[in-house]
């Protein structure tokens, strides 16, 4: 019986390693090559640790090429959405938490349906929507896309977190002769902090990895944001492997962050809205 | 009961001056409509236009372009031999992505419900494949598959699945696999979530009692666990194969739905058309197909869901 048991947590053990090495290895790989020199990359090309390491490929990045620029844009635009969309959002998901009303369902219905329907659908006609408007080629066409295609599941994650506040809170307050918006504002929002912060999370995330609308709506490198640099630069300097991982280990930073930001939510966020992602 | 009732209730309802109730009323509105505003005009209104599109010749490139053409890109999509082709890929990558997806997720969130010393950081790392950007996910099993950069040629060739390390993305027979290994590493962790939420709130005495009559581990899975999970199985992949079908990042990403459109699946045919060769006519026409074949797809499952109720 004993042995058994041994046996049988040994092989739960392995196949925990199985899992994490099969997740983490590309990552690991892309580190690898991010900080090979380029005299070893071909010489010494499936080591797994190259024998030197240096750092040249993220200096070049950082200093000679446009890649700052992208990283900015990202951050301004994933950064932008994500605050737009969680104050909509909020506003929302407490309308859908605390009132009973008649045109619930088809919101409900709408936010649901926008979450189904294949987004690579619009882009054509938001191309042709945006570009009279001067709105392709601009980060701020961008935040207004991303925040609309956010928005849904963001309400429905805020929703879940206000659902989770008892009502007695506010309606203390409007007996104190509070407004229900004053009491959602000082009562309510303060004790869905965490919500938000989660909420702020996931938005970010989603935005950050946008690749199509992004590719479609910028042409230019001063609008790009990071996939569209990389994509390009991949396409440009096909061979420069080591920067372009360099670049990929960048881009993967803020991901990282947000994801530790959100990772006691994430049951909540899938469940919310499926995430995109 | 909800607030505005139970605070009326309390004083007489009805005697409360008329703009005070219109506020009450219209409050939910003014709440949701910065939401609603937004989602009306930036997905709605190009969705109904879209649909449009699929009517009239639109071509960005060339400006005599936007005449009404009736059903003409429909005729062509008729005889669009790489239409067929996506439309079979399609099938492909989906049922391969959510099959592996789905399998794998099922074991880890096994795996994870059995408390450990370190769960906790392991959740983290097994998860973190999730956080990555799709693009990044694209590119960075592109350079894995890349004999020049990546080791999976080399092994592959080393035990024996290859004569000699070469790009599996450059393989118009074996492309496919390229994006659908990527697209399992990265969604592994969604089902792994989603399960394991579902597992843990299965509750524990239901699984001592079951050990006390002699249930064996497999027994106990088949009568315990899998009933308890079959909503949620059911569910994460319904909603995962309509939103797979609809991924076309990793294709885009690692072969550009190449060589020669073998790795061509719908919505990255739709992207290519609209991008690449600025006919937004024809990837609006491509387009509403898909949506129609999704529509099928929905209504089926909820005349499915029907019967499944009916029966019981």
């Amino acid at each position: 019986m004993t042995g058994k048991r041994i046996l049988s947590t040994l092989a739960h053990r392995l196949a925990i390693l199985a899992y994490v090495a099969f997740a983490l290895f590309p990552l690991y790989w892309l580190l690898k090559v991010s900080v090979t020199p380029n005299n070893l990359l071909y010489s010494e090309g499936i080591r797994m640790w190259p024998s030197q390491t240096s750092f040249e490929h993220f200096e070049f990045v950082l200093r000679h090429s446009e890649f700052p620029t992208f990283f900015k844009n990202s951050l301004i635009v994933s950064g932008s959405t994500a605050v737009i969309v969680t104050v909509l959002a909020s506003l929302a998901g407490y309308a859908m938490s605390r009132f009973n009303f008649r045109g619930k369902y088809w919101i409900v219905t709408l936010m649901l349906l926008t979450q189904m329907f294949p987004l690579v659908m619009l882009v054509a006609p938001i191309f042709k929507m945006l570009s009279p408007l001067g709105l392709t080629n601009s980060l701020t066409g961008l935040v207004i896309v991303y925040t609309a295609f956010n928005v849904p599941f963001a309400t429905f994650l805020m929703q879940s977190f206000f659902d989770g506040i008892p009502k007695d809170l506010e309606e203390a307050a409007m007996i104190d002769g509070a407004t229900q918006f004053v009491a959602f504002r000082q009562i309510i929002l303060p004790l869905t902090l965490p919500g938000i912060a989660a909420t702020l999370g996931f938005v970010f995330t989603a935005a950050w990895s946008e690749l199509l609308f992004s590719l479609m709506l910028i042409s230019g490198n001063d609008a790009a944001t990071f996939p569209v640099g990389l994509l390009s630069f991949v396409s440009k300097f096909s061979v420069d492997f080591g920067q372009m991982m360099a670049a990929g280990v960048m881009a993967l930073i803020p991901a990282c962050l947000f994801f530790l930001l959100i990772q006691r939510y994430l049951v909540q966020g899938l469940t919310a809205g499926a995430v995109k992602g | 009961m909800d607030s505005r009732a139970a605070r009326s209730s309390g004083s007489s309802r009805d005697q409360r001056p008329l703009r005070q109730r219109l506020a009450d009323a219209s409050a939910p509105y003014l709440y949701s409509a910065p939401a609603l505003i937004l989602i009306v005009t930036v997905m709605l209104v190009p969705l109904v236009l879209g649909i449009s599109y699929a009517f009239r010749d639109i071509q960005l490139l060339n400006p005599f372009s936007g005449g009404f053409i009736g059903i003409d890109h429909f005729k062509t999509l008729s005889q669009d031999e790489n239409f067929y082709r996506a439309l079979r890929n399609t099938l492909w990558w989906t049922g391969w992505s959510v099959l592996l997806q789905f399998a794998f997720g099922l074991i880890l969130a096994l795996l994870l419900d059995k408390p450990f010393h370190g769960r906790a950081i392991v959740q983290a790392l097994v998860f973190l494949p999730w956080a990555v950007p799709s693009f990044l996910a694209g590119l960075n099993w592109s350079w894995l598959f890349n004999p020049v950069v990546g080791p999976l040629p080399h092994w592959f060739f080393a035990i024996g699945l290859m004569s000699e390390p070469a790009n599996i993305l450059s393989d118009p027979q074996l492309s496919m696999w390229g994006p659908i290994i990527a697209n399992v590493w990265w969604g592994i962790p969604f089902f792994a979530i989603t399960l394991l939420a579902a597992l843990q709130a299965i509750p524990r005495d239901l699984y001592e009692a079951a050990s006390i009559d002699g249930a064996g581990p497999v027994q106990r899975f088949i009568s315990i666990t899998l009933p308890f999970l079959a909503p949620t199985i059911a569910i994460t992949v319904l909603l995962r194969t309509v939103w797979i079908s609809n991924f076309a990042d990793l294709i885009i990403v690692m072969t550009n739905g190449g060589p020669a459109d073998r790795s061509q699946i719908v919505a990255s045919y739709i992207f290519t058309q609209a991008f690449k060769r600025l006919d937004f006519g024809y990837a609006s026409a491509i387009a509403l197909v898909l949506l129609v074949l999704l529509i099928t797809y929905s209504m089926l499952i909820v005349v499915l869901r029907q019967w499944l109720v009916s029966k019981d």
